[in-house]
């Protein structure tokens, strides 16, 4: 039997205002507990939500940036349930008119295609608190600082048919949301987080298999892993003759499986309904080319024009494209070398990135800024260092904080274009091997490298490789 | 004449003349709340010294010839209001340990105005009854015959200014809660348009009906508090964000040219005889000052309670979800899990009553049901909009009687949750459609050797007010109905 | 309509109220009055009718600028809560 896997993707981004959707409280990360949750947050008697406003430029930001349909009219609506995190008893969110209608994405597979994956819609919702676990004497403790934070909430089509695809679905929205500032994306704390709806049905059926839902996914690793052991066991489920629950799932990264979440196993009847005191959202043309001309060039156009501006590979131009800063960070060491496209975007996908990887830097944050990269990188256009010393000079760089002359000064760095004394190395390593020598007079060509090793050996590597060659093949002819 | 007898028009003037104080009136009324307020329960908590402090700080701006019309004027406000630092109740035991961490809307605007907290008055429980019987204080009991109910839900507001207790009284309306109360009290109840008062800090209901209000001895004392508390409130974003009139200004409009519409559905078998007739009288009254009356069909109107009965408890099932033991309010001892918690907490911190309409919410929102109820509710809702929209092309107010009966005994009709139910029947339309709406008295019948008072209706379009001010203003200077008041209370 | 037993007790449990062995039959008997009296609507000739959003038909949410305007209360606010530490309000554990 052949299966077909169906994911579709669920995305909760925490919008990047300043002060909650309803509420004035700040939305700032790692406060101390319950220090920003006010009245109107914890669902005292007699409080009552006012929305925010940049909470629905940025919902119509998005929409705008994945073709979507923006609502003219879009409605609230109450979700409820009782949960110790949600302190109304309700959470306010939208349903049957949501802000964001349809819309797609395009990601690129691993052979290379183009998919386009659908977006069903996007709406805007607050975000619970957090129940933190620790024991107080077999308590649990609720922080509510986390309540009320703007979430945009993302429904993808069920396009995606592999883990992969997912993946990259999830990535791309990732990077998405960051280019236009609406969302952070910071995962580890929460900012960004994804619930992956899977099912199976054999190959050629029309209609969808039950699905599973698997909660709260907070790394592209965990998304792939948890999807993939999910196909796995919903197929040896049905061949083993059973069938797939509709249920909600959590992964566990350490026994690397998803299993039931006991609690919520009863089927929850929310009874959504208007809510009453919110009054439809309604946003005019006027609104939506205010926010249409705040748009950043989106990282599909920015990468369509690094390959055709540029001549980089799409691969390449897909790498710097991922995050807007690291884009910028590569067009501004560009502008500032008048060209080397292809030098600097090595440099930046390479030393650079791996670099602040290393360190867990961002790129606001890397110790290299990029007109000092740039200047490196002139440095082996002008051929004062090779590009293997670039990279020793880089890493000084980054360590000291200091530019390219400096270190290349400091260290006695620059390349050897005396040839005075490239032919004294050459003639030193001449007189140490005369078996080398010998044989490669009488015919062994090969051994030619080995003289360049050594001189390059005897000069620190800075011998200017073209002129050694030169100089090297004289000498050895006799 | 007793201070506790002059309207509130006139203990301002009284005050501002410097013939009594701010703290005289206060003291006098605390002494009365002491001496008479218990055999009523008219009130959950007096706040003497907020009231001294209150009178005091009055008195200071009424000697330096500053202060408004409501300055040094003692009143109270119903326990569905928070105040700050105040015990606030909703008459249930839910909240029976809430000291409020701040204050509503109204509750701001009223001490802005200079207004002395005397306390907060007993309610139906979260505002769900027309007889004040559901209060986990207990009962309130109508200062004209303490067998019988004042009215509710702001049954302890209007027991407090029909017996001289306060000036006059805050209170709240969802489907009748102040008209009712005040009909069945002798007072003039104002409830005013849908968003024309802030929701702000009164603990909600009903989030689409419930509108805060006042109950006075007059409409001159109502226009007084209206424009005290009327206007934009950003923190509430049903608030309408529209001139506030000068209500006062208004009131001396003549009747004459005045186009009435009587209710002819409001006239059914459920109306007292006598009640109609006293309604009929005050009708033919305005018609002697040369309003025109005609009849006019609101053929919906008939389905207001069923509509109300769906929507109200819907969404009240949903407002009252955040009350579960966890943040404030009622928690269980020794809960053994979550599950426990919740039930427990909001078992024992809910009366019967409210769980009915709760559960009645629950069930009319619940998959399946939803199209089927509250949907429909809602479309029904719109018709009956629609009827008095309709009716309002031709009449520039709508009249009929405020309750189908005078007060009735306490117990009376607390078996079958439908016959309480029914005592809406005339007022619920105006919620439905959040029209403002106002009972004046209109006279009395006899039973039980007792006077009993009748209330009358008028509604009008919506941000009306002022016509419904002056109208009943010009009918009690040709009436003295409302200057009555009960026996032992005078 | 009558409701039955377990669908009095099923709508509890979703409302998360406890109601006693001796007061359930009490609920189910004045609920399924209150269902049947709301019955009624059904008659109704609503086709084509919108649904009331709002009693103010023509009024659209109003949007606040986004500032933090709040400071910390939370000490004066969980003075009414029944348990708390370090700042969390407690309950019993939360099991995922």
């Amino acid at each position: 039997m052949e299966w077909e896997t169906v994911i579709g993707l669920e995305i909760h981004a925490q919008l990047a205002t300043r002060s909650k959707i309803f509420s004035g409280s700040s939305t700032a990360f790692g406060a101390a507990p319950n220090t920003q949750a006010n009245l109107v947050d914890l669902g005292y008697p007699g409080v009552l939500p006012v929305l925010n406003h940049e909470a629905v430029r940025m919902a119509v930001r998005f929409g705008l940036a994945t073709g979507g349909t923006v609502a003219r009219r879009s409605v609230f609506a109450r979700k409820n349930y009782f949960y110790p995190d949600l302190p109304k008893g309700y959470q306010i969110s939208q349903y049957e008119l949501p802000v964001v209608q349809s819309g797609s994405l395009e990601i690129v597979l691993e052979d290379g295609t183009l998919k386009r994956v659908g977006i069903t819609r996007a709406h805007l919702e607050e975000d619970a608190g957090k129940s933190l676990h620790e024991d107080f004497h077999g308590l649990s403790g609720i922080d509510l600082n986390r309540a009320g934070t703007p979430l945009l909430e993302i429904v993808s089509e069920p396009d995606m048919r592999s883990a992969k695809e997912a993946v990259a679905y999830m990535k791309k929205i990732h990077t998405l949301v960051r280019y236009l500032e609406i969302c952070d994306g910071n995962m580890q704390e929460g900012s960004f987080r994804c619930d992956a709806n899977v099912s199976v049905r054999p190959k050629g059926r029309k209609e969808f298999g039950t699905r599973a839902e698997i909660k709260n996914l907070n790394s592209f690793r965990f998304v792939e892993r948890a999807i993939n052991y999910e196909v796995g066991r919903q197929i040896d489920l049905i061949e083993g003759g059973g069938k797939v629950m509709q249920e909600t799932r959590l992964y566990d990264p350490d026994r690397g499986e998803t299993r039931s979440m006991r609690s919520k196993e009863e089927a929850n009847d929310y009874r959504y309904f208007p809510d009453p005191d919110l009054l439809p959202l309604v946003i005019d043309e006027a609104l939506i080319e205010a926010v249409r001309a705040t748009l950043p060039e989106l990282p599909d156009e920015k990468a369509a024009r690094f390959v055709a501006d540029h001549g980089l590979s799409a691969y390449d131009a897909g790498v710097l494209t991922a995050s807007r800063e690291l884009a910028g960070y590569y067009e501004s060491v560009v502008t500032d070398l008048g060209g080397q496209h292809k030098l600097s975007a090595n440099w930046v996908m390479g030393e650079l990135s791996g670099a602040l990887n290393r360190d867990g830097l961002e790129v606001a944050q890397s110790r290299v800024a990029a007109p000092t990269l740039a200047g490196l990188l002139a440095r082996i256009g002008d051929d004062t260092i090779s590009g293997k010393i670039a990279k020793e000079v880089f890493e000084a760089m980054w360590a000291e904080g200091k530019g390219a002359d400096e270190i290349i000064d400091a260290r006695g760095l620059r390349k050897i274009t005396d040839t005075s004394a490239i032919e004294k190395a050459i003639d030193d390593v001449m007189a140490k091997s005369p078996q080398q020598l010998a044989d490669y007079r009488s015919g062994k060509d090969k051994l030619f490298g080995f003289f360049v090793g050594q001189v390059m050996k005897a000069t620190q590597g800075k011998a200017n490789p073209a002129q050694l060659n030169e100089l090297l093949k004289r000498k050895l002819s006799g | 004449m007793s201070l506790h007898t002059l309207t509130v028009a006139e203990l301002a003037a009284g005050l501002r003349a410097r013939r009594f104080s701010s703290l005289d009136l206060t003291l006098h009324f605390l002494g009365r709340i002491e001496r008479l307020a218990p055999a009523l329960n008219a009130f959950v908590t007096v706040t003497a010294d907020h009231a001294l402090a209150d009178a005091r700080a009055a008195d200071e701006l009424l000697a330096r010839g500053e202060g408004g019309p409501l300055t040094g004027v003692p009143i109270a406000h119903k326990d569905i209001f928070c105040t700050d630092g105040v015990l606030t109740t909703c008459g249930s035991r839910m909240l029976s340990n809430f000291v409020a961490p701040y204050d509503a809307t109204v509750v701001e605007r009223w001490k802005a105005s200079g207004t002395v907290l005397l306390g907060k008055t007993n309610m139906d429980e979260f505002a769900m009854g027309s007889s004040n019987e559901t209060s986990w204080y207990g009962p309130v009991r109508n200062p004209w015959d303490p067998v019988r109910v004042p009215g509710g839900s702001s049954g302890g507001s209007a027991a407090a200014v029909a017996a001289c207790l306060a000036p006059a009284a805050s209170g709240t309306d969802t489907g009748g809660s102040i008209r009712q109360p005040a009909a069945l009290t002798n007072l003039t109840g104002l409830k005013p348009t849908y968003g024309r008062v802030s929701r702000y800090g009164m603990i909600a209901f009903a989030s689409s009906l419930d509108q805060a209000g006042v109950l006075t001895r007059s409409a001159e004392d109502a226009a007084l508090f209206l424009t005290a508390m009327a206007g934009f409130d950003p923190r509430d974003s049903t608030s309408v964000d529209a001139p506030v009139p000068d209500y006062l200004a208004e009131l001396s409009r003549p009747l004459k040219g005045l186009r009435v519409g009587v209710i002819r559905e409001f006239f059914d078998k459920g109306l007292d005889v006598r009640v109609s007739q006293l309604v009929q009288d005050a009708i033919e009254a305005l018609r002697a000052e040369g309003a025109t009356v005609r009849e006019v069909s609101l053929p919906a109107l008939p389905l207001s309670v069923p509509t109300y009965y769906v929507v109200a408890p819907a969404e009240c099932s949903s407002n009252l979800s955040r009350f579960d033991g966890v943040r404030f309010g009622h928690r269980c001892e020794a809960p053994r899990d979550l599950l426990d918690l919740y039930k427990r907490s909001r078992g024992e911190g809910f009366g019967d009553e409210v769980k009915r309409r709760i559960m009645t919410g629950t069930y009319v929102l619940s998959a399946g049901y939803y199209d089927a109820y509250y949907l429909k509710a809602q479309q029904v809702r719109q018709v009956i909009a629609a009827d008095f929209a309709r009716a309002f092309r031709d009449v520039d107010v709508v009249i009929g009687p405020t309750a189908p009966t005078p007060a009735f005994e306490l117990g009376s009709k607390t078996s079958d949750p439908i016959t309480m139910y029914l005592n809406d029947i005339y007022t619920i339309g105006a919620n439905l459609a959040g029209l403002p709406a106002i009972s004046v008295p209109c006279g009395f019948v006899q039973e039980g050797g007792r006077d009993l008072p009748v209330g009358l209706q008028l509604v009008g379009p919506h941000f009306a007010e002022s016509l419904l001010l002056s109208v009943s203003h010009q009918y009690q200077q040709l009436t003295d109905w409302h200057r009555r008041l009960p026996e032992g209370y005078a | 309509m009558s409701l039955t037993r377990a669908q009095v007790e099923g709508i509890a449990h979703l409302a998360r109220l406890e109601i006693s062995e001796a007061q359930l039959p009490v609920y189910v008997d004045r609920l399924s009055r209150i269902i049947d009296f709301v019955e009624q609507l059904s008659a109704a000739d609503t086709g084509g009718v919108a649904p009331m959003a709002h009693p103010l038909a023509d009024q659209a949410q109003r949007l606040r600028p986004d500032v933090v305007t709040e400071t910390d209360r939370h000490e004066k606010y969980q003075q009414n809560a029944a348990a708390v530490a370090a700042g969390l309000y407690l309950v019993p554990k939360v099991i995922d």
